[in-house]
């Protein structure tokens, strides 16, 4: 019996490697292991054997079977893994086919550019305030420094409405008298940023409306020294960390000193190139003192407060940072130029 | 402002490079644009020029001064001629056809040889046949049989006009033959842009003075020393000042027995270097010396006035008489406004003061007499006449930047001698000066401190007083070290420095400037910290930009610039125009940008149809001000808005679907994102109720409502609206939203509903409806009957068919219910089932469809 069980055992396991699929493996489940099997035929035959040989003969059909069943796993995933990797490959994908993508809107340049400004003074403790657009003669420029048919009014071409002493702000500095005057006696640190408007023909170079950001620093101890560690601090945030600024003397009404200040060209690094002239630095935005005229009508003492004042062009800055090269593509708003934001 | 550096060396010693000069003067405030070499070459190796740089190089080997010794009538060619000229190596041939030297020809030997300046071939010159300055190489020519060995050079060869007419004649004490015309002439122009509170350096002498103070040289001005013989002038014309306000100082001085004529070359050279047109030795001095000082002239024919006058002259300045007229030199007749001062004399007007000479009284070449005026005039009333004359002239251009009236008597006396230098006669003795309205003179108390206060950085004072000096302020100190106070007198060549914090402000930028903005350190704001405010609009319009683009829609920025042509193309044919006022432009730069728009939504659609051609679908907003005049305010309000358009897919299709996969954009579409952004704004949900608006569909428009005000509107473009704007979509939605009111209805805070711990209910129910029974009410019914269990309620399905009937429709819902502290039992479920079904019979007659 032994022999028997032996026999259909090596049968058994000789005919596995065969099995090549679920089904056969069952077929060859019944036929191994089941109730008619050579197997199952040898312990219903256990009876008839003498009890001293029972045992051990026993011992030897359960192993057997256990090695079977165990047998039938291993090929039972064999099989299965086997089967896998066929779908698996069969499921292949083309990679190289196009993504699709989430369809989502952008913000426009100007915003972004506004915001990424807002964002580097926000950290230096500088809050954002907004004021009008159409102005008064006397805020745009009375106030700040500008009497009626003062020459200083001819680098900034204005419209008027009809309106008598009503005109579309020229600059964002008028919310430099509103801010002063609502905040004073307090230290101020504001930028002021929004829609600006000059009476200029349109070309690739001028616009009609500009953002402008303006920024102002009131308080009991502000000197031009910090205006220059300031303004160079923002533009290490803006421009990158190595970058080098310098400050020359210029004129604007409504501070003294005054400066424009540069940085070195971020496309060449200062050593020329097309957007800066061959140059090497860029002219990035006018700042200075905070004129006494000018505080005063802000509320502050000239003798007791002091500040500073900058202002900038953020279309002027995301033109150099996009390489855009016509300022009209800002309000034409074509939307193959906006999505590239 | 044109700077001939040869010119300014007259005054002050360059000890610089041009590149570092120009630098220097750069930063101190006087911006160098341009660097212009004439004659002179531009130096090697200058591969980061920080301005543009332009020249003309005049060989040395090759250009050189040639000396005239005879002109012949050409053989051949009645309009040439052939001149013999001494270039130093020999006497050459050139032909010329010149007509300035076609009186000479066949005149003989000249008695004195002409100075003119030649060229040898090989020499790169102006092209003359050409409009600015392209060089040419000079080759050697056969002139119709003569060769021409030698190019007698025009002001155009040389680069130091466009004059190509005649060639340049030098004056007789030029250099000898052969000596190379750049030593002799070659110069370096820079051009400066003045800024208008530096007018004073708008002159020669201003920006020499500059140099000065800059470089530590010494300024030496030119004298005003005059030899005079004649009667003395007091006795020759008075002079009257009605506005002493407006004209604060009249000089005048005369010179008799004049001979009109070219001046000589190196007064010419100058002016055409500086970039003016010479015309004749009166008129070049008054140019010239306004050039030098900064003090415009003007010179008048004295036979002219005497004559006018029948008699002695009398020169009186006032305003104009009504309807007063005058013709300008530039011969327009002027309707003269009631500030326009004017130089009149006792028959009339003769010019506009300070700005332009009028025709009658104007020297000629058959002056004999010239009273030369120098005044001072009020510098914003020259600007107001510049302005309403629209008259721009290097005098007005001056006298609008102010001018101290300290310069005239000095300009005046200056180019008096000059003129009698070069055009001959005898000066009358002394001048007539009036001047009723002297400016004080300015003194500021310059504290030390205040100068440390404004720059963060202490400046020792005797470098503090060494630049003020050198600038020409008389300083006076007391004290030492921070403590030390200045006692400031400024210049009079100067009116833009005030009195008190102001004139301290004025010259604490002149020390700045020249001690060098580089040299001050770059320091942290020491000053405590502002208090903080609160900024939420901002915050929130920024956040609303952010759920709108990450919704799919793409924002623009429009012109806020249009028409009311413009907007009313949002509004159906035939709708009443927008009867609110505009904020309107006086002066529009185009008719096509006049006013301040009222809506958003024409901008929006505007850019919808510009897009349209190349897109097939489009979601755009925009977030900005609109301008409302407000009756008897002079400012508009400026309330924020914010406009949607969607039109076609709002997704793609794929490239597996046929592309077919996307459903145009419609109404509920657009409300979607309305109510997506509500929600995330966390308000209280927006209300829509059928509405009415000349821009959208009747049918197919709704108002859009927020805490029971009205909010906006939203529809479907009325299909008129749409095809006038030529938007090739079968439907485009569009909504304008008060922003203001949207934001202001945000709560600061929100509270988050905790997550039950126990299973939701969900339910469907379907109601059959009439057709005219709106959804809303229907779901507001459901709300209002299941109470606080219930979480949520959605439209899920909206069915007609024969099986309900005509005029009947099926709404269904999906219905949630969800208790926090258990689980609802199906009898708690049937209860409300019950309630909410009663309520949607009661409140709209629409039964549970079984």
């Amino acid at each position: 019996m032994l022999e028997e069980l032996k026999r259909a055992e090596a049968e058994a396991l000789e005919e596995l490697p065969a099995v090549a699929d679920g089904q056969a493996l069952d077929a060859w489940r019944v036929r191994h292991l089941g109730k008619k099997s050579a197997l199952k035929r040898a312990l219903a035959g256990l009876g008839r054997l003498s009890p001293e040989e029972r045992p051990a003969a026993g011992r030897e059909a359960n192993r057997a079977q256990q090695r079977l069943e165990a047998a039938f796993e291993r090929r039972r995933e064999e099989l299965e893994r086997a089967a896998l990797e066929v779908s698996l490959a069969a499921e292949a994908l083309d990679v190289t086919l196009p993504g699709r993508r989430p369809r989502r809107g952008r913000l426009h340049p100007a915003t972004h550019t506004l915001r990424r400004i807002a964002a580097i003074w926000a950290e230096m403790g500088f809050q954002v305030y907004r004021s009008r657009e159409v102005e008064t003669d006397e805020l745009n420029f009375q106030l700040l420094n500008f009497p009626p048919f003062h020459p200083a009014r001819e680098m900034q071409d204005t419209f008027f409405t009809t309106t008598p002493d009503v005109i579309l702000r020229t600059h964002t500095s008028p919310g430099q008298i509103h801010a002063m005057r609502e905040r004073c006696p307090e230290p101020i640190r504001v930028i002021l940023p929004g829609m600006c408007y000059r009476y200029e023909q349109i070309t690739a170079r001028s616009e009609i409306q500009f953002n402008q950001v303006e920024g102002l620093a009131v308080g009991p101890g502000i000197h031009m020294s910090d205006l220059k560690g300031t303004l160079t601090d923002f533009a290490r945030r803006m421009f990158g960390a190595g970058t080098r600024t310098r400050f020359r003397c210029s004129h604007f009404p409504f501070t003294e000193p005054s400066a424009e200040m540069d940085i070195e060209c971020f496309l060449c690094g200062g050593a020329g190139c097309r957007v800066c002239k061959h140059a090497g630095w860029l002219e990035i935005l006018g700042c200075g003192m905070v004129h006494p005229v000018v505080l005063a009508n802000g509320g502050y003492d000239p003798q007791r407060f002091s500040g500073f004042a900058f202002g900038m062009g953020p279309e002027r800055i995301a033109m150099l940072r996009h390489d855009i090269q016509d300022i009209r593509s800002f309000w034409a708003n074509d939307l193959r130029f906006l999505e590239q934001f | 402002m044109r700077v001939p550096l040869g010119w300014v060396r007259e005054y002050v010693e360059i000890g610089l490079p041009v590149r570092e000069l120009a630098r220097k003067l750069t930063f101190a405030g006087l911006e160098v644009e341009a660097v212009d070499y004439l004659g002179l070459p531009e130096p090697a190796g200058d591969e980061r020029p920080e301005c543009k740089v332009t020249g003309v190089a005049w060989e040395p080997s090759l250009v050189v001064v040639g000396e005239l010794v005879e002109v012949e009538p050409h053989p051949d060619a009645d309009r040439l001629v052939v001149a013999r000229v001494n270039d130093g190596e020999g006497v050459r041939t050139s032909v010329s056809g010149a007509p300035n030297l076609a009186p000479l020809a066949g005149t003989g030997p000249l008695a004195e040889p002409l100075k003119v300046a030649v060229a040898r071939p090989g020499a790169r010159l102006v092209d003359p046949g050409q409009r600015g300055r392209r060089l040419k190489r000079l080759e050697p020519a056969t002139i119709r049989g003569v060769e021409s060995r030698l190019m007698i050079c025009s002001e155009k060869e040389l680069g130091l006009s466009e004059a190509h007419e005649g060639v340049l004649v030098l004056d007789a004490d030029a250099p000898p033959a052969g000596t190379p015309l750049a030593e002799a002439f070659g110069d370096v122009v820079l051009d400066i842009a003045i800024t208008p509170n530096i007018v004073r350096n708008a002159s020669i002498l201003g920006v020499a003075r500059e140099i000065a103070a800059l470089t530590g040289a010494t300024l030496e001005p030119p004298s005003t020393a005059v030899e005079a013989g004649g009667p003395p002038v007091a006795e020759k014309v008075t002079i009257e000042i009605r506005q002493p306000e407006l004209n604060p100082r009249f000089t005048a001085t005369l010179l008799e027995g004049a001979a009109i004529g070219p001046s000589p070359f190196w007064l010419r050279h100058r002016l055409l270097l500086a970039g003016m047109r010479p015309i004749s030795n009166v008129v070049d001095v008054t140019n010239y010396v306004m050039l030098e000082l900064g003090q415009p002239l003007h010179a008048f024919d004295y036979d002219a006035l005497a004559r006018r006058a029948g008699g002695t002259p009398k020169i009186i300045t006032r305003l104009p008489e009504a309807g007063e007229r005058l013709t300008t030199l530039d011969g327009e007749e002027r309707r003269l406004d009631e500030f326009t001062v004017l130089v009149a004399d006792t028959a009339g007007a003769l010019s506009i003061g300070g700005i332009m000479g009028g025709a009658d009284s104007e020297v000629s070449d058959a002056t004999v007499n010239v009273l030369l005026e120098a005044a001072a005039w009020n510098f914003l009333n020259i600007r107001r006449t510049v302005l309403s004359q629209q008259l721009d002239s290097e005098a007005g251009y001056r006298f609008s930047r102010g001018v101290h009236p300290a310069m005239a008597p000095r300009a005046n006396l200056r180019a008096i001698e000059l003129m009698r230098r070069l055009a001959g006669g005898e000066v009358a003795a002394g001048m007539v000066d009036v001047a009723p309205l002297p400016p004080p003179e300015v003194v500021v108390t310059l504290p030390q401190a205040e100068i440390t206060r404004a720059l963060g950085v202490e400046i020792p004072r005797d470098e503090v007083v060494g630049i003020l000096e050198a600038l020409e302020f008389g300083v006076e100190t007391e004290g030492e070290g921070e403590g030390a106070v200045l006692t400031v007198t400024v210049p009079d060549h100067r009116l833009d420095v005030g009195q008190g914090a102001v004139g301290v402000a004025d010259l604490v930028e002149e020390i700045a400037r020249v001690w060098g903005y580089e040299r001050i350190p770059e320091t942290q704001i020491h000053d405590a910290m502002p208090p903080q405010h609160d900024n939420r609009a901002l915050e929130l319009e920024e956040r609303c930009r952010d759920l709108l683009a990450a919704m799919g829609l793409q924002e623009v920025v429009s012109y806020r610039l249009t028409t009311p042509e413009r907007e009313a193309a949002a509004l159906r044919p035939g709708a009443e125009p927008d009867p609110r006022p505009y904020v309107e432009l006086q002066n529009p730069i185009s008719s096509e940008r006049r006013v301040m728009r009222h809506a958003l939504l024409p901008s929006v659609l505007e850019v919808a149809a510009a897009n349209a051609r190349h897109r097939d679908s489009l979601a755009l907003f925009e977030i900005g001000p609109v301008y409302l005049p407000r009756a008897g305010e002079p400012l508009p309000e400026e309330p924020g808005r914010l406009a949607l358009v969607l039109a076609g897919a709002l997704s793609d299709g794929g490239w597996d679907d046929g592309g077919d996969g996307a459903r145009p954009a419609d109404l509920y579409d657009l409300k979607g994102v309305l109510e997506a952004l509500a929600a995330d704004l966390h308000l209280p949900p927006l209300e829509f109720e059928r509405g009415r608006h000349e821009a959208f569909h009747p049918g197919r428009a709704a108002a859009v409502r927020l805490a029971d005000e009205p909010l906006g509107e939203l529809g479907e473009l009325h299909p008129q609206v749409r095809d006038g704007y030529g938007l090739p979509f079968e439907r485009v939605v569009a909504a304008e939203l008060d922003l203001e009111r949207l934001l202001a209805a945000a709560p600061e805070r929100f509270a988050v509903q905790p997550v039950s711990a126990f299973p939701p209910v969900v339910e469907d129910l379907a109601f059959v409806v009439g057709e005219a029974i709106a959804a809303a009410d229907v779901e507001r019914s459901i709300a209002d009957a299941a109470g606080g269990l219930l979480r949520d309620v959605s439209l899920f399905d909206l069915y007609r068919g024969d099986q309900l009937g005509d005029g009947l429709k099926s709404l269904a819902f999906r219905l949630t219910y969800q208790a926090e502290d258990r689980t609802l039992t199906d009898g708690e479920v049937a209860e409300l089932r019950r309630e909410i079904v009663a309520a949607v019979a009661a409140a709209t007659g629409g039964r549970l469809r079984e």
